[in-house]
């Protein structure tokens, strides 16, 4: 091993000179941001007291978040552009439908992992078709991919009867947890809000993990990735599957949450919004997508309601968020998160 | 028996055809050096050895093992670790970071998610980094260093896979005469346990650190040996003086 004299004086000084010009640690919004997110979730029930329609929508803004989360951790993390991820959403929400129809059950303690079951299983055969061949899959294949599989399977429910073809599927047997049946308010809040605290805690601490570490470098440089050993489409499969896991486990949630399940939940539109939902919040993080889903729902249910703009909303909030993904691609929270922040740190960090 | 065989390696890129039935022996232990005018086919053979490109014809047997058609993913796990000629240091993540991805690169995928070895590898890591004079920067992004520092960045990372082979594509491409010096005295040490070909333009440099040379001249092998051997070889020195 050398010492520090075989570098001679010059190249000392210059050493020195960088030591000096290093940067305080940056200041970590992050944390700061969920322990606001985690307060104002436990304490929305108690603001909103009877305003149903708000409880409504705020169990629908939890359940819609863990999309946005799955969309999160196939693109923010691993750099894998699904345009299909409410394919899994939807398909887990038909599963669960058809279990309480056709064989009258509903016990979250068998629904639930059957719905999130069913998501991995499907997006497992996806990352096996897409990402697992012996050529490497360009992102245009994978994104026309999952965006053409969205698509089919919104068109087949829809002219499939048995499913309930464009109806959908109505009347979802409601969710049971022993005698309790979970009906939409505060109870529906909660479970939804306590599952995807779950959520986001898993998907924390995969991002926090070395296996994180490894997401990140696939992100910026595949190819290097590869040269370093690492098998990276196992990897991306791996996480495209438990992000179709988690998008299981929304659909079930959303199609006994709102007693329906259409072909509309498992199509390109769905899966385009998870994008947005992202974007708009700020992908590259966990909580910039919920916080996206937030204010999209949010605009969407007080736009829709304004009787001036009611038919035009949609094409407001159209051109909000194309401006907000022309002039800032890193979404509302990249405004106050560093961006080293944002990518993480996972070796010895100031402050660790 | 040589730890690495290529036996006539051909490569084409359209019609410009870079290699031409090339073949080289690289016994364990060694430093062997490829030099060649440029468009020699130097490169085009490393990322040949590396997995970057696949040999149109030809094999390359390593450690025993054929691995003409492998992925780069599977040289890498072969023992076979790539420095390339244009750094490509991950530069969004810290410098220890770059680091710690190579090091970490044998674990499983259960080990990963579990940070398993973060701790064991953090000595690794330190000395890697201790070893390269990066110490100092291991908290700032591979995208802020220097040129020089990039190289040896790129460097502590191929070492980090505790490779068997190392290819160096030009490592100290870009560096002050400096730094060219403390690369080759950072480098000399690794001989105990790696096998090294490097690429490089600095006859110099190659000739204080390598024990033996390939001549490549417009994809062939022109001509092998010690450096004493390759100094004194009038077809090598007509080459050099009338196209380096």
């Amino acid at each position: 091993m050398l010492t520090e004299g075989e570098s001679g004086p010059a190249a000392d000084a210059a050493a020195q000179a960088r030591m000096v010009k290093r940067r305080p640690p940056a200041r970590r919004v992050l944390p700061n941001v969920e322990w606001v997110a985690l307060a104002v979730a436990l304490g929305l029930p108690l603001v909103l007291g009877d305003r149903t329609d708000l409880v409504t929508l705020a169990t629908n803004i939890l359940i819609l978040s863990m999309l946005a989360i799955s969309f999160e951790l196939c693109w923010g993390l691993s750099g894998i552009m699904s345009f299909g991820q409410a394919l899994f959403f939807g398909v887990a929400g038909y599963a669960i439908a058809l279990v309480g129809r056709d064989l009258d059950f509903s016990d979250i303690w068998a629904v639930l992992p059957l719905a999130m079951l069913v998501g991995l299983g499907l997006s497992a055969l996806f990352a096996a078709f897409l990402l697992l061949g012996r050529k490497t899959p360009t992102p245009i294949f994978v994104a026309f991919g999952t965006l053409t599989g969205s698509y089919a399977a919104e068109r087949l429910v829809s002219g499939w009867q048995y499913v309930g073809a464009g109806n959908g599927l109505s009347s979802v047997k409601l969710l049971k947890l022993g005698q309790y049946e979970f009906v939409e308010g505060d109870a529906f809040y909660l479970l939804a809000f306590g599952l995807l605290l779950l959520v986001y805690l898993a998907a924390r601490f995969l991002k926090r993990s070395q296996l994180g570490l490894v997401l990140a470098g696939m992100r910026q440089n595949e190819e290097r990735l590869a040269f370093l050993g690492y098998r990276v489409q196992l990897f991306k499969a791996v996480v495209f599957s438990f992000a179709g896991l988690i998008a299981g486990l929304g659909g079930a949630l959303y199609s006994y949450h709102q007693g329906f399940i259409g072909p509309g939940n498992m199509g390109p539109g769905l899966s385009t919004t998870a994008v947005v939902y992202c974007l708009l919040g700020g992908s590259g993080t966990l909580i910039g997508p919920i916080f996206g889903t937030a204010l999209v729902e949010t605009l969407s249910y007080v736009l829709s309601d304004v009787a001036a703009i009611r038919h035009i909303w949609p094409v407001i909030l159209g051109l909000v968020l194309l401006a907000i993904v022309m002039f800032q691609p890193r979404g509302i929270l990249g405004l106050f998160v560093s961006e080293r922040e944002r990518i993480g740190s996972y070796g010895r960090r100031q402050g660790r | 028996m040589a730890l690495l065989e290529v036996r006539g390696v051909t490569k084409s890129f359209r019609s410009l055809r870079a290699l031409e039935g090339v073949d080289i022996d690289v016994r364990e232990g060694t430093f062997h050096g490829l030099i060649g005018p440029n468009g020699s086919g130097k490169s085009t053979l490393l990322k040949a050895i590396a997995g970057d490109h696949f040999a149109d014809s030809g094999s390359i047997v390593f450690d025993g093992r054929d691995i003409t058609r492998a992925t780069p993913y599977e040289r890498a796990r072969a023992g076979i670790s790539l420095k390339f000629q244009i750094t490509a240091v991950l530069p969004e993540l810290s410098v220890y970071d770059n680091v710690l991805l190579a090091a970490q690169s044998g674990e499983t995928l259960p080990r990963l998610l579990f940070s398993a070895s973060r701790k064991a590898l953090d000595a690794e890591v330190g000395g890697l980094l201790e070893r390269f004079r990066l110490t100092g920067r291991a908290d700032d992004l591979a995208g802020e260093l220097s040129h020089g520092e990039k190289q040896w960045l790129e460097i502590a990372m191929a070492l980090a896979l505790r490779p068997k082979l190392l290819l160096l594509d030009e490592p100290t491409g870009g560096m002050s005469p400096e730094e060219r010096r403390v690369t080759g005295r950072l480098l000399a040490p690794i001989k105990s346990h790696c096998t090294l070909i490097i690429v490089e333009h600095d006859l110099n440099f190659i000739r204080d650190i390598c024990d033996e040379l390939t001549v490549l001249d417009q994809g062939n092998v022109l001509d092998r040996g010690d450096v004493e051997t390759i100094q004194r070889s009038s077809k090598v020195q007509q080459v050099f003086t009338t196209r380096v």
